[in-house]
């Protein structure tokens, strides 16, 4: 089993809990350590229950974990919520001025802070919290000129008083915890590598600027809306023109408009917001304008839990938009993903002149993870297709009375004239049309050219598929189970294996990410040899299930689902796949037993 | 509407025509504002692949396809959002958006409110005929209280939209009302609206002969006075303008309302653009741009 340490920091929104929770991911980052962070919070902006996750270990951290090893209340209720989590072993550090410990397990430590007595809590009102932060570095072995670095950074722009008032309070908190508390045994390993910590959201900006996104505007939509504070704070630097508009409806509109001007254009939004879009979507397909559109998707339906992660928009993506049109869908795996699958998505879009959907989800969007900076590529190969445009493209320039820019061809992909380039005047529509953009719909509906331009814009999907890789199993071929998951779910199913192989259960993965094309045929042929297979997704009514069936007529054994608004954590996956070997369920709902 | 734009040389009405004729009713006002909108180009010389017209959805809207410019036929409503997507990726573009009353004041009335607000370069063009034709004569956002339709057959009972006083309150930069029965008129708003730098917004009556028979040419042509008549009238001043749009009844205005020059357009305003057009920057990240994006993180 992987050697991991998870501390969780809780308390009310507004009561600080972000910044002890960053100085620690700065910490086990610079240790060279890996790490993942979960926040489950409310739609507050004041108030409410917060629980920050922060895992770390040496080797890759894919998800939250089982266990919390130090806990850090800052309020009475995050106390009473969570302490009785925690098991031996495992520490908690509170102030004890305003805060009564309940009964905690046996081999608990409990860690009191007499904060009024060690700092002036008159004038410093987050005193606890870097109180806590001190005493819990000395509790896992970390010298403290680390902590004091960060403080320095943290604090520098509010002066050397700011500082010096800070660092003092977080080494009191630090020798505090030398004199009263006992230390965790194993102290917290240390390594030459460094790590990028970033959000999902940060990773897809920052995909999109490696990818040369030139456009990007939005609506903001928990949880998309870190892409747009990412772009909008570097458009400058990476030449981007970033844009608030009033609505999604025009965020798609104008995101088609900036592409079909020859850019690449991008947007991000939630199901909400994707639902405004989906006409647009039509329209990208039937004009050929690529764009790349990201779903954020949160518990849904309606406004349905905003803060909250699900992967319940599969439908809604797949049945976007009115009429058959060619498209590619993508779910990443995990955060470094985020950044990978943007360029990737882009060249495919450009390629056949499509929408490129990704279907993301608040857990990779707002989560955070250790990315090595090998991983990040800013130069991954822009491939804009067959683009005639004005920056020197061979056609253009040429006058070329006899252009047809829906051209038929065997590909079904047609060489796209931006408006500029001389010779190759051209009118799109959204009506059906023929090669030339002529209209066929309003005067004289013509059933065999119809017929024609549906057939070239569906010869693409053919071009697509060979394009994508078809999906792969990972762990051993005849494993006693098999559990397929798709998109965000990659991380905690494959800790869920180790768990279950550690446990004799021999267990693999099929993990989806291409969703359109889905490649039935591969997937058939890898569960043909499974034992017993299980469905693993973060939806109510098994999406991804029900696709699969549709597309290849599988069934599998068993499911795995969740939908109360948090992501699996390992042992729901164990305990489900256990009891579903004993012929006990082929249906499990695990309970999310941390009340956030 | 840009004012930066190449020159071609001699161009003819016969430059300008589109693949295909209109397929309009005959005696629609629409032909009247195309034939304008050709001579406007024609008369300033601009090349036709740097013009782009762009329509959403309706009679009005298949516009883009009777013109030898780079068009879009986009979705209902939507001109204007597409507009200036493609106004900000290539502001060297000259970009006519033109549309009808339902498709701009109805289900795009969002879109055109923004667009306003943000002074996007570009001269919005709708063919205002207080109907909806091509759904068959249905009431529009523009049809006067007391109209029969087939939606409202007993008489509309909703106020319309005044959309020169939404156009100026919205801070529209440049707005103007035209007629589609007075040609050489319209021709020179046209003009004006391509070469204001800023939102243009000009509202055409352009009456429909097939569905509706109170706004005619016979009702509007003893009603229009044009503005530009009145000596003592300023279109510099906000305030007068705005009295003026209220008018409606005996004496309709059309003409130039309003014009200030003084308002950066939106492309103007963004420092990204100071290197050039989107289309032709580098879609590279510079390397040392990239480390710095990375070392944020670490």
């Amino acid at each position: 089993m992987k050697q991991t340490f998870a501390i969780g920091i809780g308390g009310a929104a507004g009561q600080g809990v972000a910044t002890p929770g960053d100085i620690f991911a700065k910490i086990f980052s610079r240790r060279g350590l890996h790490l993942n962070a979960y926040n489950a919070y409310q739609s507050i902006i004041r108030g409410g229950h917060t629980l920050l996750t922060i895992r770390s270990g040496t080797e890759k951290i894919t998800n939250m974990g089982d266990r919390i090893d130090l806990l850090i209340p800052l309020n009475q209720d995050t106390m009473d919520r969570h302490l009785r989590l925690l098991t031996a072993g495992a520490a908690c550090i509170y102030n004890s001025d305003t805060i009564k410990p309940g009964a905690a397990a046996s081999g608990v430590q409990l860690c009191p802070l007499p904060v009024s007595e060690l700092a002036d809590i008159t004038r410093n009102k987050v005193a606890q919290n870097t109180l806590a932060v001190g005493a819990g570095l000395h509790m896992i072995g970390i010298g403290f000129p680390a902590l004091e670095e960060v403080l320095r950074e943290q604090f520098k722009k509010k002066g050397d008083a700011v500082v010096g008032e800070n660092v003092e309070v977080a080494r009191a908190g630090y020798d505090y915890a030398a004199a009263h508390f006992t230390d965790f045994p194993n102290p917290m390993p240390k390594t030459e590598n460094r790590y990028a910590i970033m959000s999902g959201n940060i990773a897809m900006a920052m995909g999109g600027a490696a990818a040369g996104v030139k456009f990007y505007c939005a609506y903001p939509m928990s949880p998309s809306t870190g892409v747009l504070h990412w772009m909008a704070a570097h458009a400058r630097k990476a030449g981007i023109m970033v844009r608030q508009v009033e609505d999604e409806i025009g965020v798609i509109n104008m995101t088609i408009g900036a592409a079909h001007a020859g850019v690449r254009a991008m947007c991000a939004t939630s199901g909400g917001g994707f639902a405004l879009m989906s006409e647009g979507l039509g329209m990208s397909a039937m004009i050929e304008t690529p764009v790349v559109v990201i779903n954020c998707q949160r518990a849904g339906p309606s406004t349905g839990v905003p803060t909250k992660t699900e992967q319940g928009d599969l439908w809604q993506m797949l049945g976007a938009a009115f009429g058959d049109y060619p498209r590619v869908i993508a779910a990443p795996l995990d955060i470094g993903d985020c950044f990978q699958l943007i360029p990737e998505i882009f060249n495919l879009a450009d390629r056949f002149q499509c929408p490129g959907l990704v279907l993301c989800d608040l857990l990779l969007s707002e989560g955070r993870l250790s990315v090595h900076p090998k991983d990040l590529d800013f130069s991954p190969g822009i491939d804009r297709g067959e683009l005639i445009s004005t920056n020197g493209s061979p056609a253009a320039g040429t006058t070329n009375g006899g252009y047809k820019r829906y051209k038929i061809t065997d590909s079904g992909i047609s060489p796209r004239a931006v408006p500029g380039v001389p010779g190759h005047i051209h009118t799109v529509a959204t009506d059906e049309h023929m090669e030339d953009g002529v209209l066929i719909s309003d005067e004289f509906t013509n059933p065999i050219k119809r017929r024609a331009m549906m057939e070239k814009r569906m010869r693409k999907v053919a071009g697509i598929e060979a394009a994508v890789p078809p999906p792969t199993l990972s762990g051993p071929r005849d494993a006693d189970v098999t559990l397929i998951g798709w998109g965000s779910t990659k991380g905690v199913i494959e800790e869920a294996c180790e768990i279950l192989n550690d446990e004799g259960i021999s267990a693999n993965q099929l993990q989806i990410r291409w969703l359109v094309p889905l490649h039935g045929d591969a997937i058939l042929e890898i569960l043909k040899d499974s034992r017993h297979t299980i469905i693993v997704e973060n939806n109510y009514s098994g999406q991804f299930a029900r696709y699969l069936r549709s597309e290849t007529s599988f069934v599998p054994n068993g499911h795995i689902r969740k939908y109360d608004g948090e992501p699996f954590m390992p042992h729901h996956i164990v305990e489900a796949v256990k009891e579903q070997l004993a012929g006990q369920t082929k249906l499990s709902v695990p309970m999310h037993e941390i009340m956030v | 509407m840009a004012t930066s734009v190449q020159r071609a040389s001699q161009l003819t009405m016969a430059d300008m025509k589109g693949k295909v004729d209109p397929d309009w009713c005959p005696g629609c006002g629409d032909f009247g504002v195309l034939a304008a909108v050709q001579k406007a180009l024609v008369e300033l010389s601009i090349p036709n692949h740097n013009v782009v017209t762009i329509s959403g959805i309706g009679c009005s809207s298949n516009f883009p396809g009777y013109m030898n410019t780079y068009g879009m036929h986009t979705l209902h409503g939507r001109a204007l959002a597409v507009a200036t997507g493609l106004k900000l990726a290539n502001h060297e573009l000259t970009v006519l958006v033109t549309g009808g009353d339902g498709d701009g004041f109805g289900i795009g009335g969002n879109h055109f409110v923004h667009s306003m607000r943000r002074n996007v370069d570009l001269l919005y063009i709708v063919m205002d005929n207080q109907i909806y034709g091509l759904t068959t004569g249905q009431t529009s956002p523009t049809s006067r209280v007391g109209m029969k339709t087939k939606s409202m057959p007993f008489g509309n009972i909703e106020a319309p939209i005044n959309p020169i006083s939404l156009a100026l309150a919205a801070g529209a930069t440049y707005v103007a009302r035209g007629y589609s029965g007075e040609q050489k008129h319209l021709t020179e708003l046209i003009k004006q609206g391509i070469e204001h730098p800023g939102f243009s917004f000009l509202d055409v009556f352009s009456p429909c002969v097939t569905y509706n028979h109170d706004n005619t040419y016979q009702w509007f042509r003893p009603r229009v006075k044009k503005l530009e008549d009145d000596a003592g009238y300023d279109a510099a001043v906000w305030t007068a303008a705005m009295e003026k749009s209220l008018l409606w009844g005996d004496e309709i205005p059309i003409g130039k309302f309003f014009e200030r020059t003084d308002v950066p357009t939106l492309h103007g305003a963004e420092p990204v653009l100071n290197e050039g057009p989107l289309v032709h920057l580098d879609p590279n990240v510079p390397p040392h741009v990239a480390r710095s994006f990375i070392e944020e993180l670490m």
